[in-house]
């Protein structure tokens, strides 16, 4: 059955089976592979999108819940891929294998969109569900860090779904 | 050996050893690149490595397949040192899987450093060389007045200069140089080498672009899963194949009947499910109704292990491994002895992309898109499977979402490609996470019976180890062994090491430091035992235990490769190299430390790397661990290729071993594995991540070796050690989940 999701500030319709979680709507019908299928239980946070803003586990949203939803992923998260944890994250040499990162990135956005500096412990309270099986932590804790320092973070409005370049 | 040849390409085999590269392989640089105008009309690669376009830029192929342990960025960086150009001007491109072009591309054992770098930077060399001559024929000066920087050549007396892209059409018509003629930098010239450089892909993952191998996406592609005995061994005996194709989006359903199952070079029998998306294939899955025949692996048990290893350390045993001394007597009159009963369980590797291959069979011929660690053994045994020639087999490396030893094994591929026949078109096979859990090739399980005694003076005067572990007819399973050499052997006078065996029906393999991230736990946590029954300070108790002098003594060098080598000395200096250094920015021994808290050392030498750690904890009285600061010192020889990559390996590994120590495990019951996603195994969680992991280096003359997998084994036993002196509770169990410690 058609759902209508406002995907990167795109409107898209999408004829798919309502309990499809949107990860695969997302990866297998809309093309983006920017987040990741680690667990399908919501244990690791790889397939981490914003839905209205919010921190999301794509794997376990069925599609129906979120009909008509304004939805972020990594591809939308800047227009031209310079937001300051994407920055950090390069500068800081973050990523081993990078798998989990896109999901990384999405959890802390959604933090830094809240509070725009955000404690060491507020960091490890929003990044704790997502796993990176490299063990990048020290450098994840950093990225965060300096993102969140850099002026720019204030000034730049995530989550939105309202960034129409970078579908 | 034959070679399949371009039209345009004439090669010069001149070197082909060990499964290296083949650095005597050149185009034909005159038919290549130059039109009858004499300027270059294609692209020109010198060698295999390296390509530069008319244009001027500059492309380095990488090698071996990246799974997250940096090679994708190191090697390049080794042949751009070399080549002597700027590392902004390179683009990077990741190589098929080819072994007349690259010789061998597997991933593990640490081997890509120490297997590659003379050879890359040869290669690197070799193209600069050609730029030198060309440049000094066209000044007509010789080519010792001439030197290179940045991708320019210059004459010193003149100031002339060229670009390399303004000298491709003379050096594309030179003949290849002689390999021994070829000059490589001094390393106190190096520019590139030993700075931080970010891995290559890093833009692309910042910004979720496709890059792994579930990201491959083929024009008309179907999506897959397939279905496997949960039991190890088992068969299909009957599948309801009419309901699942009644499902919606499925297109194909069928049994595959499999080739010598559970073995890594066979296809393990199942139902393969075919859909119009994978999550129609999965929900499919899901609604499957299968007849399994379970064959002789229900039978076994992780409690049965247990018992039986119980039973058989009470009787001798049955595999002598090595005796120095005699230890019985050495025990009968030691000043002090103990026991302990070391064990520690199976585990998976679940790497965080799960299992998957893409592959597309058209008129006899197979392409394959991998995340393998072995790319060249997947396309061949996939040619096997199918019956077609491996030169019918194309397989591109993709980026792996870690690797860790389990993409090592190919058994995805050998999957993908058998249902992409059957199906007659291109499909992604993706396992789920409980597919990769409870389908895994795992680390094996151990129980070490161990007696040692020290003498009035606290040395270590007697070792004994009853070692029971898994395999048959006196073979060991793999990766269940033990070394003769293993340490603390040769350094102690009076020393038996002995195996009983129990069979194995569970698939065993490498996992990150295989066997050592075992073994490491054992010994250097009993050894600290002995410390302090000997009434010592752990640290230098263990800088003594190195001092002594070794039963072996026959070489300087230490054996290559391996968990700590098949013969041969054990390298005291270098490993004394690194205690020191740990202990001295750890501030061992000079900390005023809280009630609860304190520091362990441990060290290990794996794959050709000498490392040392401390770890700080605090455990509180409910036995709340908390893992304060860990400290590495490593040494890897007298280079380091990417100093960012190898501090973030280094971290990795040793948190690694903190994640396998704090709470992972893998039990059997009725031949099947228990656990089955992350929340019954559990990866280690950034709040368990100590903020610090300190890296240091110790710069020493010897050749560059690899990182991957040296700094995990040391981990384990340095925080149980550090557990002890913080609580006085030994650990010789693991997980520490199931030994009451609670980690937050």
């Amino acid at each position: 059955m058609p759902y209508t999701l406002k995907v990167n500030g795109k409107t898209t319709t999408v004829d798919v089976p309502g309990e499809m979680p949107l990860l695969w709507v997302l990866r297998d019908v809309l093309d983006l592979k920017g987040a990741k299928f680690g667990c399908g239980m919501a244990r690791c946070g790889a397939c981490t999108v914003h839905v209205g803003g919010t921190a999301t586990r794509s794997c376990i949203t069925p599609v129906s819940n979120v009909d008509n939803a304004t939805i972020t992923t990594i591809e939308g998260l800047s227009a031209t891929g310079t937001h300051p944890l994407q920055r950090a994250w390069e500068e800081l040499d973050v990523a081993q294998c990078g798998y989990c990162q896109p999901g990384q990135i999405m959890t802390a956005a959604a933090l830094l969109a809240k509070k725009a500096k955000p404690t060491d412990a507020e960091i490890d309270n929003a990044m704790d569900g997502n796993i990176c099986r490299c063990t990048t932590y020290v450098r994840i804790r950093q990225a965060v860090r300096k993102a969140a320092t850099s002026a720019a973070a204030t000034a730049m409005p995530v989550g939105k779904g309202n960034n129409e370049a970078a579908v | 050996m034959t070679l399949t040849l371009d039209r345009r390409e004439f090669v010069h085999v001149t070197a082909l050893a060990g499964g290296g590269l083949l650095l005597g392989s050149y185009f034909d640089p005159a038919r290549a690149a130059i039109d009858e105008l004499g300027e270059p009309r294609t692209d020109w690669m010198p060698n295999n490595f390296i390509r530069f376009s008319p244009n001027g830029s500059i492309t380095i192929i990488a090698k071996n397949p990246e799974i997250g342990q940096g090679v994708k960025t190191s090697f390049p960086m080794i042949v751009a040192e070399e080549l002597d150009v700027d590392w902004k001007s390179v683009t990077v491109e990741m190589a098929m899987a080819d072994n007349s072009k690259y010789g061998g591309q597997n991933v593990g054992g640490s081997s890509g450093t120490p297997g590659n770098y003379d050879n890359l930077r040869k290669t690197g060399a070799t193209a600069r060389q050609l730029f030198v001559t060309a440049a000094a024929q066209t000044w007509n000066v010789p080519e010792a007045e001439c030197s290179t920087a940045s991708g320019v050549v210059s004459h010193k007396t003149s100031g002339r200069k060229l670009k390399y892209a303004e000298l491709l059409t003379k050096a594309a018509t030179l003949p290849a140089p002689d390999p021994a003629s070829i000059k490589l930098k001094d390393p106190k010239d190096f520019k590139l080498l030993g700075t931080r450089v970010t891995n290559v892909d890093a833009p692309a993952i910042v910004r979720g672009k496709p890059l792994f191998g579930i990201d491959v996406t083929l024009p008309g592609m179907l999506y897959a899963v397939f279905a496997k005995s949960p039991v190890f061994g088992g068969k299909v005996v009957s599948a309801d194949l009419d309901s699942v194709k009644a499902m919606p989006g499925v297109k194909h359903a069928f049994v595959v009947e499999g080739m010598a199952p559970g073995m890594s070079a066979g296809l393990n029998p199942g139902v393969a499910i075919v859909a119009d998306t994978w999550w129609a294939a999965k929900t499919a899955r899901d609604n499957l109704q299968v007849t399994w025949d379970e064959g002789n692996t229900a039978g076994q048990s992780s409690m049965e292990y247990a018992q039986q290893a119980a039973a058989l350390s009470k009787q001798p045993p049955t595999m002598p491994l090595r005796k120095d001394g005699d230890v019985d007597a050495a025990l009968a009159s030691a000043a002090k002895t103990i026991e302990g009963a070391y064990t520690y369980p199976f585990l998976a590797h679940a790497p965080l992309e799960p299992m998957n291959c893409t592959a597309s069979f058209r008129d006899g011929k197979l392409e394959m898109w991998a995340p393998s660690q072995g790319p060249q053994g997947g396309g061949a045994l996939a040619a096997r499977a199918l019956g077609i020639q491996p030169t019918d087999v194309t397989v591109h490396i993709t980026r792996a979402g870690g690797g860790f030893g389990r993409r090592a094994f190919n058994d995805f591929m050998v999957e993908a490609a058998w249902i992409a026949k059957v199906v007659g078109g291109p499909v992604k096979l993706l396992w789920t996470r409980e597919d990769d859990i409870q389908h895994d090739y795992y680390r094996p399980g151990g129980f070490h019976f161990l007696k040692g005694g020290v003498d009035a003076a606290g040395k270590i005067v007697a070792w004994k180890n009853h070692f029971v572990s898994f395999g048959e007819n006196g073979r060991f399973a793999s990766q269940a062994d033990l070394s003769p050499t293993e340490f603390p052997s040769r350094f102690i006078p009076n020393f038996t090491s002995e195996a009983s065996l129990m069979p194995l029906r569970v698939p065993t393999g490498y996992l990150r430091a295989p066997g050592s991230n075992a073994l490491a736990f054992v010994m250097q946590s009993f050894i600290d035992e002995l410390a302090h029954a000997a009434g010592k300070e752990p640290l230098q108790f263990k800088l003594d235990l190195l001092a002594t002098p070794q039963i072996t003594a026959a070489a300087a060098t230490p054996p290559p490769g391996g968990r700590g080598g098949s013969g041969g000395a054990y390298d005291a200096k270098r490993m004394t190299g690194v205690l020191e250094l740990v202990r001295d920015k750890s501030g061992w021994g000079k900390r005023q430390l809280p009630a609860g808290t304190g520091m362990g050392v441990a060290f290990h030498y794996s794959h050709r790397g000498f490392f040392a750690e401390v770890v700080e904890v605090s455990v509180d009285a409910a036995k709340a661990l908390k893992v304060n600061k860990i400290w590495i010192a490593g040494d890897i020889g007298s280079q380091i290729v990417n100093l960012s990559a190898a501090e973030g390996q280094a971290q990795g590994a040793a948190l690694d071993g903190l994640a396998q120590a704090l709470g992972q495990e893998i039990t059997i019951d009725k031949g099947r594995v228990m656990q089955s996603n992350f929340n019954n195994f559990a990866l280690l969680r950034l709040k368990q991540s100590p903020p610090e992991v300190e890296v240091h280096f110790l710069r020493t003359d010897n050749p560059p070796t690899g990182l991957g997998e040296p700094a995990l084994p040391p981990m384990i036993p340095a925080l149980c050690n550090a557990i002890f002196a913080a609580s006085g509770t030994r650990v010789r169990s693991l997980p520490l989940s199931k030994q009451g410690f609670k980690v937050t």
